[in-house]
């Protein structure tokens, strides 16, 4: 054994247990080192110089960038140290937005907690804010620029942690800002609404969107019936705004207050999650004997699938075709219990309660949508639920526990354990291995999917063949096994995929915490939730097994996939806005649009559009032909491509390009409405 | 081994009656019509029938009694000022701002009839008298020209010239006879200290790096010089981009590198086309490339162009950028020598401190160690700048005196006009925005790493700005935080909003809103930007600001207090007036003033109204009978 190293803090040996840095051998002392950018879960930083220390023969040291090493000897509240802290915060107090009464981030905020803890009582610089434009574009998520620090913390977490790299830091000195490429805004960008950013970001620069007005107003409306169902992770957070310990399940006390705010049905997403492993385990079993389509990966995270979009369209193929729980809630709550309830389903308003912020933006997916309405309508995030609790003025701690409505509340352990990662995997490895193997399972646990590795890998025998799966969270870690599998080198039949780290508990839309103890309570929360239910199979759901029965027919059948199935498109593309090279002004003229996207352009598109412009302007065309540089036709292997009205010609060269718009000018195109 | 020789030396060695003329190149003198001097040069020798040679390599092809003329373009000579610089040798004639009328009469009257041009000789603004050659000139007399002994001295696109004059022998040395070891200690006896601000000992940085284990390592020269006036470092990579070179192949076989870069700053477009050539002339010569010197060893240099930031300059952020990331530092340690580059053990060196490497070990160390001081060995190089009569590129050995450099190389301070003020010193701004002043007091200091030190102040980058009593050491300070807030990365807090919080609390000074509060908070922002800042820009950048309050209270209290900049220069704190008594009534302060602030009947007195007035000071100069007062201090 090796002799066990100590660092001096403020005269006390402190032992040094594998710590990275000495800025966490000091917390572990007791001595709570004010830090904005320093996340432990990222890269250090280094930049908001407030963790800084005296170390002796050294001077002042950032904590967070020195490595702890022995015999190190640290001051850490000496009149330097305070001074600098002082400093730096009142220095970034003069160029923030002070309305923190009216901050959504009020009270949560660390730059607000850190003055308060650290007694600046004035700001002594001039007021040096330029107002910027708020993002608030997209459903999921607001950025707010003038709330922003730059502490880096987010743009650290979108790019290392899930690989996206929505946004980074843009100009230089006072005038930098963290936005997405070109001043755009979130949602013209590969964002794919995690949240992550938000969960991470110590101000109120990035925050989930709310939602609570539009709630407020549904559950107020006489004429609509307001259900509302509860993702499996929010039972195990919500209590932590209410003083419970992380993980504790307070599922009877959030549908109590539901009720009285006014919700006619409490359900649960559990239930939906039994119903989304039917047909996902069935999907699978039915790919892994046809050999087709593998590895299958799991659809019910809306930012994974968002990223496959995004990042992967090739492997679009690859996701499963099922509806995430939250939208085969929605399609049967409209689409069969409104009938049931009855009442009208343009009557129906389905609010979700979730972990998540982008389940805000797959609600308003246009795939998911019964009869021209959403088929979810408001989804609410754990944090707007505490919000919405308090500020209907309801005592949470005092309430009574109730139960949840029938029949779409009643769920098995699987679908409980939809929220942590590998529960999604667990729930239809216990369905898929009794169906396949037709013989029941000793023990309803599978613990070869359970862990905190962000890529856990595991094999059983399938049927008698070999089964290999894998369990991935976070973005970054998708993408590394998306590599493995094209390259061939990682080989499965199913992956499950969560966007956040540790899975949906540790969703954007939960209470905030950096602590990883509290993803760690959340799931054991989840885990020992599943425990206590009788029933841990979606086989066993008798609900479930009544609802196939009487209203969807066979798992997997025509009902079932009309309603509960989805296919989704590639969006690879930013918007890009066309070039116009020559400006037709007949009112029928021929379009032509040459792509110059980088793969197109490689392959001579440039020469090809030159070519054109030029045959345009010597045939003295330039009235009846409009011809356009343009951005990608999503047809890259096919490239040079362009597009002579409505034909498009792949493989493009000079000579087809230039016969093609040759015939269609002999075809009459663009003469018409000659001026 | 021998002195380094000089191309003269080389050129006339054996030879009778042949001519060389030498026409400084460097980037001041092109932009003073050089190019036009060089090629009407050897047009008016064709039209006279000498026989010309214009590359090294033909001199070998001449008699050696031959009359011919052997014209080359050389680096900068530093004298900037003066330029175009045309020199004869061997005579040793320098004819300063040579003009393409002077050619012709060049050629008839010195090259064929021997005759002095008098009037394009340098006359000495202090004597009067006539300088003939560098030999005669102050400001080249006191100078110790090392490093920039060859950039005015040869071709810098030939490496035929460089290796006449011993170039790349060094190197040779270095991979075919010494180990790794060897060179480490060597550099490290000969005392060489890092050029580029620092002067953290050179051989310690190599061996620090030479020690970690991998099996990939890079050297980097950087030369992202980028102080407001400092071009030492253009200088040198324009002038002889092939020392840069040789530095760097010793360097890497000292540290066991394969690759090398050499990050240019964009804006020196010259320094990297003539980097590139040097490149591609030593690869194409089996210096560079898989096999250096027969070694079996591969050694590749890459000249990469700067992303256009000040801060590039920094080491780490100077790597993030070579890497194609944003160019923004990080914490220190781990230090470049032990994970750099792509993570790799890594030297960064500057660009002078490389191209001295070679010099050492042709030279050895003790004669290298003779110069400069014990605990600064060698020569600096000075981009000398500001109120003094010479300005240019200079070079001195450690320890000479800043009165040496001011007053005799420098020729003394100029006044307003121009003309030598001898009691016009008034402080001196040295290592630019990252450096803070020095002042009479220190008139006798040596310059060297330690005694700079000792007061505060630091080698910097070398720029030297010469300020005379018409300056305000105030405006100085903001002038400088102008910059650095400009060139903050934007990373980190202290840099970032404390570098713009002090350039307002100078503008509240400089425009006369401070109080007494303004004095104590600047004074207690620059000191905890000073020493919380992330890197070496942000805890230099308050220097300026913390050395003119050091040495000048005075003037701040001035400005605070009795709202007055004593050196007249701060137009928010002027107060115009118009003399009565000296007021004839012209009318033309009112007919020029922009904003219609003065008024008053023809030969009666005028006067400004303060409410009106913007200071701009247009009333004083055009006032012939000196009756607008309230612009000085």
């Amino acid at each position: 054994m090796d002799k066990v190293k100590y660092v001096n803090i403020d005269g006390r040996d402190i032992p040094v247990e594998g710590e990275k840095n000495l800025l966490e051998v000091i917390r572990k002392a007791g001595i709570e080192i004010p830090t904005f950018c320093y996340v432990s879960e990222l890269s250090t930083y280094g930049a908001c110089r407030m963790c800084m220390v005296e170390v002796e023969g050294r001077g002042l040291q950032t904590s967070c960038s020195t490595l702890p090493e022995a015999g190190l000897k640290v001051k850490t509240n000496t009149a330097a140290v305070r001074q600098i802290r002082r400093v730096a915060l009142e220095l970034i107090l003069a160029n923030h937005e002070r309305d923190c009464t009216s901050c959504v981030k009020s009270t949560k905020c660390k730059l607000q907690d850190l003055s308060r803890k650290l007694g600046v009582e004035q700001v002594r610089f001039r007021a040096v804010q330029k107002p910027r434009v708020v993002d608030e574009a997209n459903p999921a998520l607001v950025r707010n620029p003038n709330k922003c620090i730059l502490c880096g913390d987010c743009v650290r977490m979108c790019g290392e942690v899930q690989g996206v790299g929505a946004i980074d830091f843009a100009y230089r000195g006072h005038e930098v800002v963290v936005q997405p490429a070109f001043g755009k805004n979130l949602y013209q960008v590969q964002c794919v609404y995690c949240g992550q950013c938000a969960r991470v970001c110590p101000t109120g620069a990035l925050t989930p969107k709310s939602e609570t007005a539009a709630v407020w107003r549904a559950l107020q409306d006489p004429a609509r019936t307001v259900v509302v169902q509860i993702a499996p992770a929010v039972r195990v957070a919500l209590g932590e705004a209410f003083g419970y310990q992380p993980g504790e399940v307070t599922t009877g006390k959030i549908v109590t207050a539901l009720r009285m705010m006014g919700f006619s049905k409490v359900f649960d997403t559990c239930f939906a999650a039994d119903l989304t492993v039917m047909e996902e385990g069935n999907e699978f079993i039915r790919r892994f004997k046809e050999n087709r389509a593998l590895p299958l990966f799991t659809s019910c995270c809306p930012a994974w699938v968002k990223y496959v979009e995004q990042f992967c369209p090739e492997m679009i193929g690859n996701l499963s075709t099922c509806k995430s729980p939250q939208q085969m809630f929605g399609a049967v709550a409209k689409g069969l219990f409104s009938r049931e309830m009855g009442i009208r389903k343009e009557d129906m308003v389905v609010v979700s309660i979730m972990p998540c912020t982008a389940k805000k933006f797959e609600a308003r997916r246009p795939e998911f949508r019964i009869d021209g309405a959403a088929e979810v309508d408001h989804v609410i995030t754990t944090q707007e639920l505490a919000q919405m609790i308090n500020e209907h003025g309801i005592q949470f701690r005092d309430l009574q526990p109730g139960s949840l409505d029938l029949p779409l509340g009643f769920k098995t352990g699987a679908g409980v354990i939809f929220g942590a990662s590998g529960g999604v995997m667990e729930a239809a490895l216990r369905y898929v291995y009794e169906k396949v193997e037709g013989r029941t399972l000793e023990s309803a646990d599978i613990r070869e999917v359970r862990g905190e590795a962000g890529i856990r890998e595991a094999e059983i025998i399938l049927g008698g063949q070999t089964f290999r799966f894998a369990v991935v969270h976070s973005l970054a870690n998708a993408r590394q096994v998306i590599a493995g599998i094209k390259s061939g080198e990682r080989q499965y039949h199913f992956v499950e995929f969560m966007a956040c780290p540790a899975g949906c508990i540790n969703g954007a839309g939960q209470p905030v915490s950096l602590d990883q103890d509290y993803a760690r309570s959340r799931t054991s929360g989840l885990y020992g939730a599943d425990q206590m239910l009788q029933l841990r199979k979606v086989q066993d759901n008798p609900y479930l097994k009544e609802l196939y029965a009487e209203r969807l027919g066979e798992v997997g059948g025509e009902r079932a996939h009309h309603l509960l199935h989805t296919g989704y498109t590639a969006r690879r593309r930013m918007k890009g806005k066309s070039m116009v090279i020559v400006d037709g002004q007949a009112a029928g003229k021929l379009e032509i649009r040459v792509c110059v996207g980088t793969s197109c352009y490689l392959k001579g598109s440039q020469d090809i559009l030159h070519h054109l412009a030029q045959y345009v302007l010597v045939k003295g065309l330039s009235d009846q032909v409009q011809v356009k540089a343009t951005f990608c036709f999503e047809k890259c292997d096919k490239g040079p491509t362009i597009k002579v009205g409505d034909k498009v010609i792949g493989h493009c060269d000079v000579n087809k390009a230039l016969a093609a718009v040759e015939q269609a000018v002999a075809n009459g195109a663009g003469v018409t409405g000659r001026p | 081994m021998c002195k380094p020789e000089t191309m003269s030396e080389i050129v006339f060695k054996g030879r009778t009656g042949l001519h060389r003329v030498l026409i400084c190149t460097g980037t001041g003198c092109v932009a003073n019509g050089a190019l036009d001097v060089y090629a009407l040069f050897r047009e008016q020798i064709r039209l006279q029938g000498i026989e010309l040679v214009a590359d090294f390599a033909e001199l070998d092809n001449i008699a050696r009694d031959s009359r011919a003329l052997f014209i080359s373009r050389s680096g900068c000579q530093g004298f900037c000022q003066m330029g175009p610089l045309v020199s004869v040798e061997p005579e040793g004639i320098l004819y300063n701002k040579v003009q393409a009328a002077d050619v012709k009469e060049i050629v008839e009257k010195t090259l064929l009839g021997g005759e002095v041009i008098e009037r394009l000789l340098y006359v000495d603004p202090v004597t009067g008298q006539a300088c003939r050659s560098q030999k005669d000139i102050n400001f080249y007399k006191r100078q110790h020209r090392l490093v920039l002994a060859q950039c005015g001295d040869i071709d810098p696109e030939s490496l035929a010239e460089y290796r006449a004059i011993g170039g790349y022998s060094a190197a040779e040395k270095a991979w075919v006879q010494m180990t790794p070891e060897q060179i480490c200690q060597d550099i490290l006896a000969a005392g060489l200290r890092g050029r580029g601000g620092g002067g953290f000992p050179t051989g310690r940085k190599w061996e620090m790096c030479r020690i970690q284990p991998g099996a990939r390592k890079y050297i980097i020269c950087n030369g992202d010089e980028g102080d407001p006036g400092a071009f030492m470092d253009r200088s040198v990579m324009e002038g002889n981009p092939h020392s840069v070179i040789e530095g760097m192949l010793i360097a890497a076989r000292a540290i066991g590198a394969d690759e090398g870069y050499v990050y240019v700053r964009a804006e020196y477009p010259l320094a990297v086309k003539r980097l590139r050539k040097a490149c591609a002339d030593a690869l194409q010569a089996g210096i560079l490339g898989d096999n250096v010197f027969n070694s079996g060893v591969r050694m590749r240099i890459q000249v990469m162009e700067g992303a256009g930031a000040f801060v590039c300059g920094e080491e780490t952020a100077l790597l993030a950028s070579i890497e194609g990331e944003r160019g923004m530092p990080r914490s220190k340690p781990p230090f470049p020598a032990q994970s750099g580059l792509w993570g790799r053990p890594t030297v960064i060196n500057n660009v002078e401190t490389l191209a001295t490497v070679p010099l050492i070990l042709r030279m050895g160390l003790e004669r290298f160690r003779a110069l400069g001081t014990n605990g600064s060995p060698g020569t600096k190089t000075f981009a000398l700048t500001g109120h003094v009569a010479n300005t240019g590129l200079i070079e001195v050995p450690f320890g000479v005196t800043l009165r040496e450099i001011v007053m005799e190389i420098g020729g003394g301070i100029t006044d307003k006009k121009g003309r030598i003020d001898p009691g016009g010193f008034k402080a001196v701004q040295i290592g630019g925005p990252s450096g803070g002043c020095l002042v009479k007091e220190h008139l006798d200091l040596k310059m060297d790493f330690d005694s700079l030190r000792s007061i505060g102040a630091m080698v910097g980058s070398g720029g030297l700005v010469c300020m005379n009593q018409s300056t305000c050491m105030v405006a100085v300070a903001r002038y400088f935080m102008q910059f650095t807030q400009k060139e903050s990365c934007g990373k980190c807090v202290l840099c970032r909003e404390g570098t713009r919080q002090m350039l307002f609390l100078l503008d509240d000074i400089v425009e006369g809103r401070a109080t007494p509060e303004t004095l104590a908070l600047l004074e207690e922002l620059a000191g905890v930007v000073q020493k919380g800042s992330l890197c070496g820009l942000g805890k230099t950048a308050p220097n300026p600001v913390l050395s003119t309050l050091k040495y000048f209270p005075e003037e701040y209290l001035a400005h605070v207090r009795d709202k007055r900049c004593p050196a007249g220069e701060c137009r928010q704190l002027a107060r115009p007036e118009i003399l009565a008594g000296q007021c004839k009534g012209c009318t033309l302060c009112g007919r020029k003033c922009p904003v219609k602030a003065i008024t008053g009947e023809p030969r009666q007195v005028h006067v400004i109204d303060p409410g009106l007035c913007i200071r701009c000071g247009v009333c004083a100069q055009v006032c012939k009978f000196n009756a607008v007062t309230g612009f000085q201090g």
